[in-house]
Parts: structure tokens; sequence; C-alpha cells
């Protein structure tokens, strides 16, 4: 693992706060090729810190690619251009040297930028709040072996269920449509036998909260799809759009 | 003065939980809703409580420093979480799921705790699957299970390699019905500063609002922490890099004792640290060690590369020192070996790491079969470290990744201040000295779903709390407490970053109270842990201002309180001289290395009580064995 | 009627719009298409097919009424779409990578519809009014295409024009079907390559009408 450093030049996104004006700045690094992107921040930020300057706000947690914390939109793609990857699994050694990275914040109506490659994804929790779930109380299941499922529907279930709730699919859609977070929600409940008592409402439950926190039409570009760190497909858009057309006609009211 | 009541109920250990269900008072439902209820994280625990609490009728208050209860820690366990459903007929049973626990946890746990958690095992995975978890299954529908951790029967439920994703997201999700239904009101990026005692009861507690910086209080009629476990005090650990213990913390100072703190857990096959700059460190599963073999360069120094190194200059420890386990050795003895090969200098590069070498297996079994037993876990691998494990070995190393210690808390899960209860790995009561793989999952959501919720209506039947007032003496007294202490950090302006110091306590700690310990490491280590915090409070330097996002002052409050509890670590790690699960005193260990235990002197729950700084009094909690023998962990 | 206008107006409602009226639309072009194309069989086939039409006129009125609508519906729809989308993400990337995860035909579907909304207009105000009201009682449709395509520029425009139909089809054909959720692994490809198809055939279609006439003017004179 003896490599050398690779030099690059760096233009983040720097906001002072919601209301103001932000625009790049520019950082000189030499970094380990095994770093990660968020580490080589770790490292700029520390620097920052010993100087006395405000270190670059942006958010990450399990650095696993699996809490959905982290977002950061490299060289214009949201967790970068490498695939099924979140933010955090960026490794320094995919980038040439000498090479000039632009990251930026997730951009968004519906995600306003809080303080320079932070953002306020909170319209996501108000879309699950709406619906995203079984409505069972603790203590009053059936046995878990009672309904059987398929296979391979409890798998495709779980492709959808894999959403990590990053937002990218939001960032990367021209609209900042959020169609690919909610169908992965409504198409995991459709799929599953639990899920089928509210299924109808749920559907019509989620797509309002969805227009309602200000997120986009989806017009099916599908960079969604090509952007989303978990692989979550468009079948399941496709699913979503099939329920709420019959659960309009379906529904009583 | 702390008095220590575990309460566990009398009777048969398999009846003691259905006795105490009976035997506690209850909340008449219409009163439900007058009764305020804080909960602190949403992780399994948290979010469990905070639904199930809801879903009762009682007033929830559920916070989290994330931006949304969805991302705390327990979405990255991977393996899965036991039930004693016996789905598979092969012999399980809820009493064989509390004794792989107890026996793993080297008898140093609460026999009726753990218990009560192999019993209301079966009733989790009913309620994960009830709402919509999509655990794999078989071809013909029924629940697949796979064995795990070296148990003898398969009970392990999963979900890919994501489990606690999809247990959490079940958790979130009942969460946001109770958040829909007005039942729990939910508050992001608030982290909690401080527990606000009143007349000895838990009342509130006071937060910083993370976007605004301002100090906000919070009052209810018991408080509920479940803001998980310390292994972040290492620095770098398996655990997310926000994962910290100062809410727990503050709870210790405020009254609240600490519970064998030196239990800590470190995993043996983690990725290696690539270099100065790491911020954290990445379990791979135990798996791995089924079909790779394990060795180090026999010659210290060495510096060929891999390839050129001969047979017979390669050291295969664990299968020289264990020749019948071999390379599956347990957690703790693989950790330990890797440690004292790379000390002598033996490690890749002399490094910090070993060689975890499928090159046998390839041979023996073919790429395509390896392929297909490991091909993720390789993936992961590649992605990383950018070597591909079917050419090259991989390189693997211990690292920390679960706190058996925690709060202490009684068979109600009550910590030692009335009113304060702590739920999932942030308290101590269930694993002892060691954990058994897949059973983290299990304990949160025991707490959460099916213990907690019980407890505080038992606790407020029974004691009847009043309401607190937001604006009385204790609430401004925490606030003002709160915010001298962020200022006195912002006006440090030293030379050392919080990252230089906490840096350096980890280095301490993994070196003196990592995997193993000795009394003179020990003596050293508390006094070297003493100045550090000394370096911390005069030279730190924490840029930015109280009143807006500062990710900086964020991170020098969880230092500070790592830079006591590192200490305290330490400070039980000595008292408790005898080796016993994850705690490994050289002085106490067989010819094999293998930990000897001293259950004449050492069975009992070492639970401290906080004085000031670096001064702590210790109290007892007898183990009493009434269903258990007993014995000797064996791995011959 | 309060749930239809708000399913309707809904994200997922206006996609349904979009998608009924934009088949729709594609089953009119067809019609339209198979009509023009009895242009390369002379001038007496085409005048005589045109001129029947008058016998039915009543029947013609009523679905050039209902075209209207689902034209009207589909701009109106488009429009706001587009305007709506734009409020939803007002800051783009410094860097544009949309290249890298979306269709080039996907992301113009709005400024295809513009384009096409021009034609549209320019299209009705010249050959509709020309042959519905023009034609001062005569049947020779024929000779006014003619006459139409004898100028280079509007043979041009009718040309890009009908490229530009292509992409907007070859988008919206698959995509009619995911917005009906009309989804399989094993079909998708079968739907989208029709799509492709249908569009390539119409682009070279029609435009081979205007490129024809010219020609021939070029040549005639």
């Amino acid at each position: 693992m003896e490599e050398h450093n690779i030099n690059l030049t760096l233009k983040i996104w720097r906001q002072a706060s919601a209301t103001a004006k932000g625009n790049f700045e520019e950082f000189k690094v030499s970094v380990s090729p095994h770093a990660s992107i968020l580490e080589m921040f770790d490292e700029i930020n520390n620097n920052l810190e010993k100087e006395g300057k405000d270190p670059i706000v942006f958010e990450s947690d399990c650095r696993e690619g699996i809490c959905g914390t982290c977002g950061l939109v490299v060289n214009g793609h949201p967790h970068g251009s490498k695939k099924h990857t979140a933010t955090c699994q960026i490794h320094m050694r995919s980038f040439k040297a000498d090479e000039t990275i632009y990251v930026e914040p997730f951009r968004a109506a519906a995600f306003p930028v809080l303080k320079d490659l932070m953002v306020d994804r909170t319209g996501l929790d108000i879309v699950q709040q709406a619906g995203g779930y079984v409505s069972v109380n603790a203590g009053s299941a059936p046995d878990a072996n009672a309904i059987p499922i398929a296979k391979e529907i409890a798998s495709l279930a779980l492709d959808a269920a894999e959403c990590i709730g990053c937002g990218a699919c939001v960032a990367a859609c021209k609209n900042s449509s959020a169609m690919l977070f909610v169908s992965a929600k409504v198409s995991q409940f459709a799929l599953l036998p639990q899920g089928q008592a509210e299924r109808y409402e749920r559907v019509q439950n989620m797509v309002i909260a969805h227009d309602e926190s200000g997120f986009g039409s989806c017009t099916n570009t599908y960079a969604c799809e090509a952007e989303c760190p978990k692989g979550i497909s468009i079948s399941n858009i496709a699913r979503m759009n099939r329920d709420y057309f019959v659960s309009n006609m379906k529904l009583q009211e | 003065m702390i008095t220590l009541d575990s309460k566990v109920p009398e009777g048969k250990l398999s009846e003691k939980w259905t006795n105490h269900k009976f035997n506690m008072k209850l909340v008449n439902p219409a009163n439900k809703r007058k009764f305020d209820i804080i909960v602190v994280g949403t992780g399994l625990a948290g979010a469990g409580a905070a639904a199930t609490l809801g879903e009762l009728g009682y007033k929830v208050k559920a916070f989290t420093f994330h931006d949304s209860s969805r991302r705390a820690h327990s979405i990255a366990a991977q393996g899965g979480i036991n039930a004693a459903k016996d789905y598979q007929n092969d012999g399980d049973s809820v009493y064989r799921l509390f004794y792989d626990t107890i026996k793993g946890g080297d008898f140093r746990a609460r026999e009726a705790n753990t218990y009560r958690l192999a019993e209301v095992s079966n009733n989790i995975i009913d309620q994960c699957v009830a709402q919509g978890v999509p655990f794999a299954r078989e071809y013909g529908g029924t629940l697949a299970n796979r064995s795990f951790g070296g148990a003898q029967v398969s009970r392990t439920f999963y979900a890919r390699g994501e489990t606690g994703q999809q247990l959490l997201l079940g958790a979130y999700s009942s969460l946001n019905r109770q958040i829909k239904l007005g039942n729990v009101d939910m508050y992001h990026r608030r982290e909690m500063l401080d527990v606000v005692v009143v007349d000895g009861k838990a009342k509130g507690i006071t937060v910083r609002n993370l976007l605004t910086g301002e100090v906000e209080s919070y009052t209810a009629q018991a408080v509920v922490l479940a803001t998980g476990g310390y292994s972040n005090v290492f620095f770098l650990s398996t655990s997310a890099m926000l994962s910290n213990a100062t809410a727990a913390w503050r709870a210790h100072k405020k009254g609240a004792a600490f519970a064998n703190p030196c239990y800590t857990q470190i995993h043996p096959t983690c990725l290696p640290q690539h270099g100065e700059g790491q911020s954290k460190l990445v379990l791979m599963s135990e798996s791995l060690r089924n079909d790779g073999r394990i060795w180090v360069p026999n010659i210290v120094g060495e510096k060929r590369p891999v390839s050129e190194i001969p047979e017979s200059d390669r050291d295969y420890y664990l299968e020289r020192r264990y020749p019948s386990f071999g390379n599956l050795a347990p957690r703790d003895i693989s950790s330990r070996s890797a440690k004292y090969a790379c000390d002598e200098g033996k490690g890749v590069n002399g490094g910090n790491s070993v060689y975890l070498d499928f090159a046998d297996a390839i041979n023996r079994i073919g790429e395509p079969a390896v392929r297909e037993k490991y091909g993720n876990l390789f993936e992961m691998y590649e992605n990383i470290t950018g070597e591909n494990p079917y050419n090259v070995p991989m390189q693997i190393y211990p690292a920390p990744h679960y706190t058996m210690g925690g709060l202490w808390v009684d068979y109600n899960l009550q910590s030692s201040i009335p009113g304060l209860f702590v739920a999932g790995e942030a308290n101590f009561s269930d694993h002892g000295a060691n954990r058994l793989g897949a059973s983290a999952l299990m304990q949160g959501l025991a707490d959460g779903y099916f213990v907690v919720p019980y407890s505080i209506g038992n606790y407020f039947g029974s004691e009847k709390p009043e309401k607190s007032d937001v604006n009385g003496a204790e609430f401004k007294a925490a606030e003002e407490s709160v915010k001298e202490s962020t200022d006195k950090m912002l006006s440090i302006n030293g030379k050392q970053t919080v990252d230089d110091i906490h840096r350096k306590l980890g280095d301490l700690l993994i070196d003196k109270v990592g995997m193993s310990r000795d009394e003179a490491g020990l003596k050293g280590v508390i006094k070297n842990i003493s100045d550090l915090r000394e370096e911390f409070w005069n030279d730190v330097k924490v840029v930015g201002k109280a009143g807006e996002i500062n990710q900086n002052l964020e991170r020098a409050g969880r230092v500070a309180d790592f830079l006591e509890l590192g200490e305290l670590m330490a400070v039980d790690a000595l008292d408790r001289d005898e080796s016993c699960g994850a705690h490994f005193r050289e002085e106490h260990q067989t010819d094999e290395g293998e930990a000897v235990r001293n259950d004449e002197d050492f069975a009992y729950v070492a639970a401290w009580e906080y004085e000031k700084a670096g001064s702590w009094k210790l109290h007892k909690e007898d183990l009493k064995f009434e269903s258990v023998e007993l014995a000797t962990r064996s791995y011959k | 009627m309060g749930w239809l206008s708000k399913s309707l107006n809904s994200s997922i409602g206006k996609k349904i719009v979009m998608a009924v009226t934009g088949l729709s639309l594609i089953l009119f072009l067809t019609v339209h298409f198979i009509n023009n194309m009895f242009l390369f069989f002379g001038k007496e086939v085409f005048d005589t097919l045109v001129g029947s039409l008058d016998a039915v006129k009543p029947i013609v009125r009523v679905a050039e009424v209902v075209l209207l609508l689902l034209f009207g519906f589909h701009i109106f729809n488009g429009i706001r779409l587009w305007w709506e989308n734009r409020k939803a993400n007002p800051d783009k990337y410094y860097i544009d990578a949309s290249k890298e995860n979306s269709t080039f035909f996907s992301r113009t579907m709005p400024y295809t519809g513009g384009i096409l909304l021009v034609f549209l207009i320019g299209h009705l105000a010249t050959v509709w009014v020309k042959f519905n009201f023009g034609m001062e009682g005569t049947h020779h449709y024929y000779d006014a295409v003619a006459e139409i395509f004898q100028f280079l520029p509007t043979t041009i425009f009718y040309v890009i024009v009908m490229i530009v139909l292509g992409f907007h089809i070859n988008h919206g054909f698959q995509s009619a079907f995911q917005t009906f959720g009309w989804y399989h692994k094993k079909y998708t490809p079968l739907v989208e390559f029709i799509g492709t198809a249908y569009a390539v055939v119409l682009a070279v279609g029609f435009s081979a009408i205007p490129i024809y006439f010219f020609i021939r003017s070029m040549g005639g004179n």
C-alpha cells in the first residue's frame, strides 16, 4: 500500500448560512490515494481549525454507505460518479493527479442549504410520516411464519427497502422530484402481504405529502436511478404510479 | 449516595418476567396522555420505545442529534438478529438462547435480564415481520435462518447484510406513524447535554439546538436514554463518526452509576488503518475466517512483497498456537494474537495488520466457489483498499466495535436516578463481559418495544411523578452549566485541535485498555489520561461561535466527556483483577493464553458513582446465579 | 369530483395526463402519417382521399374538437410541469453531469415540446386554414402541399421540426408506459425499441414529404 500522495485542486462550496450567498473556495491538497474523500475533508478541517478558521460544514456518520447522512455532489454527480456508492465510499485513488474537483451541496428548492455543504432534508421525513408504515402496535403481531411470503417477493421488497434516504435522487433530478424515494417505500409495502390493508391510502397520502414538500414532478429521465447509491430501480416508480392510479379508482373518497 | 437494588423479581427464572408484568402498577388508559416522556436517541431502542409509548397513549418527545431519526447507528449492523423461534427444529429454546448469551458473556451478566431478553426475542421477530421488515425467506415462503457466532443452532434472522438497516427502518416507520398521529413530537438536530433532576427524580433534559446553537430545556415525568455505546472513545472504531457517550456521561455526572466500563469488545476482522488521516474502521464479516488463513511474516522487518515470502517464512500463528480451533479461535483470542504479532514487529510492513489469505481456499475449492461464498465481502474490500483479494491476501486488524458496559440499570431498566431509564447499548445489562453476534439488535428492540414501555407505566403508577416547570431553578441551572462549559471551550484558544487530542486519547486507550491490559499499564494510563484532560482544558482550540452551526464545538464537548470516561474505563479495568470475556488481564491467563476468571472475588457488577472528575466511588452489585452453573469457556 | 381534480393535479396525476394525451396524440399522428403517405401515390389519389372527408364533415369537426382538447391538455400540462419543476430546482450545479445520468431526449422534452408548439401553430395557421377555408370549392390539396414546399426555408424548417418530433416521441412513448406503471424487466426494452423505431419512422416519413416536394419543384421548373 506504499503509494505517493496525489495533488489535487478542490473547489468547495462555502455558504455561511441559508440566506447568504455562496461561492467556491479553492484548496490545494496533497492526499493519500487510500483516504476517502471525507477523510480528506477531515484533514482540511483539522488544518483550518489549527489556523483558527471555520471548518467546512458537511454531514457524515456511518462512513459505510448505509446511514444516508452524507451527500456531496462531486463533479456534478451526487455521491460522485462511481455507481452504487455513497459519498463516504469515494476513495481518492479514483481521481487523477492534478485534477480539479468541484464539490457542491445537494441542490433543490426542497433541500435548502443550511451551511456550506449541509442541507435540510426534512421533506423526506415528512413523506415517510404521511404513510411509510404498517399500522401495527407492538405486541399485536401474529406469529412471524403465519403468512408465507414467496422468496422472490421478499427479495423484491428488500430491493426497494434498501433505500438509505440520502436524497441523491432528488439532487440528481432536473425537477428535484423525490419519486424514487417515495416509490421505494410504497413498493416495499405494496409487495408484502403486511402492507395490503393500507396499500391505497398509503400511496395517496405519500404522494400528496411529496408534492406539498416542494419536490418537483417526475418526468421519467431516470437520472435518479443512475445516481442512486443503492441502485433502487425505477420499476418502483412504475409500481407506485400503477397503485396511485388504482387508488383513485378504488378509494371511496 | 447511590444504593443499588437490582429489583430482580422473585420466583423461578422462567416466570420472573411474567409475574413481574402482572405485579406492575398500571396507568389507566385515559390518564396516560397526562404523562410526558422524553426519549433521547432514535436507534432501535429509542425509536422502538418512543413508538411503543406513543401507541400506549403517553405524550412522547423524541430527540435525535441527526437530521432524521433514521440515521442512528443501529442502521449499520450487518449480520442479523437472534430469536429462540426454533423454526429450524434444531433444538433451540428460550433457555438455550439465554444460556448461550450468558455463557458468551462469561457469566458477568444479570441472569434475570438475560433470560428476559431471550424470552421476548420471539415477539421481536413477530413484530418486525408485521411491520413489513423483508427478512430473508426460504422458497416455501417461511423465514430463513443462519447460524452465527459459533452458536450450535440456526437462530439468526437476517435481511442480506443489512439487517440493522431493515430493523431500524421498521422502528422508524412505527415512530413516524406515532408522529403523524400526534402522540410523538419529534425533535431533530438536538444534542442532549444534561439531565435535569428535580427532587431526586429525572424530570427533563437540556439540549443544544445544533442549527441555532440555542440551549433549550424540555420537561417530562420520565426520561429514557437510548443513546448507544462509547466505542468512539478509542477514536478509531467501527462506530459512526457521531456516536458518542455524552448523553450517558452527563447523566452519570448527575448521579447515574456507570457499570462495567472496561467491558469493550474488539472485533478481529476489520480493515486495518491505511494512514494518519483515517477517520474510522470498517468491519468485515467474521465468516471470512471460515476459509481464510491468518498469518504474519516470520521475520521482524520483512520487506519482501507478499508473493515473494516463502511458506517457511510465514507464521500461521493461530494455527500454531490453537491447533484445534486454528483460525476460528474466538474473537478475543484472535484479536489479541494479532496485536501480539504486530507488537513484535511482525505485522505487514512492520505496521498494524496481519494477512488473511485465501490462496489455499482458492486452490482447494476454486475461485468460483470462493466468490459464491464471499463475493460481496471481497468486493467491499477491493472498493475500500483498491486491492484484489483474489490475487493478494487481505489485510485485517482488530477494531473496537461494541461496548457491553454502560449506565447501570435495575431489572426495570431504571438507572440509579429514579425516572431515568436507559435502553439498548447505552445500558450495561444483558451481555456481561462479552456480547455474542446478532444479539445487539435483539437487545435494542427488546428494551424498546417490550421492556421500557412496561416499566415506565409501573414507575408512573407507583411513584406518581409530578410535572416540573421548565422555568424552574434546576432547569435554569442546567442551561447555565451547559452555556458555561461551551463558553469555556470556545475561549481556550490553544494549539491542539479536538481531533488531535481525541487521537491521543484513542492511542492511549487502545494500547493499555484495549485487547489486553495489565496493572502497570493501567496505572500509568490513568495518569496519562488525566494529564491529557488537563491538556484539553488548557490547550484545545475550538473555533466558531456558540450561536450557530458549529460541528467543531459539538465534537469538543463529546471529546471532553470521553476524556473522563476513558479514565473510568482504566480505573474499572484496574479494579477488575481477573480476566473475563473481552476484559483480558495479562496477569490472569492459562498457558494457552485463555482468560482466567475469578468468580470468588469478581462475580459482581462494578457500578461507579461519580464524585468529581477523576474520582469515583465503587458500588458492587453481586451477581447471583440461581439457574446456571458457572463454567469455564473452553476452545479445546 | 373533487377527487378527480385533486388526483389530476398531483405530480403523478399530471404525468398521467401527459401520458394519456401523449399516447392519444401519437395515435392521431399515425392516422395523419398514413394519410400523408398517400401524397406519394400522386395527386389524384391524395385529392380524392382528402376530398372524401367532406362527406363526413361533422365527424371530422368532432374529431378536431377532441384533438384540440388533447393538444390543449398536453400543452397546458406540459408548460405547467416545466414551470413548476423549474421552481422546484432553481439552482443548477456548476458542473453539469446530466448527460452521464440521463438521455438527451428525456432532458429536452420541454424544449422539443416548445418547438413543436410553435410549429403546430404555424402548421394550423397555414395548412389547416388553407385546406379548410382556402380551397374555394376546389379539391387541389396536392398542389397546395406542393406549393408550400417550393421554398427552401419552409422545407428546412419542416425537416428540422420532424426530427424534433422524433426526439419528443422517442422519449414520450416509453415514458408513457412507465407512467402507467407498465414496467417489466422483460418487456420494457421492447417498448423502448418500439418507441424509438416509431419515432424514426415518423421523423423520416414526415420529412420525406417536404424533401420530395422541394426536389420536385427544383427539377420541375
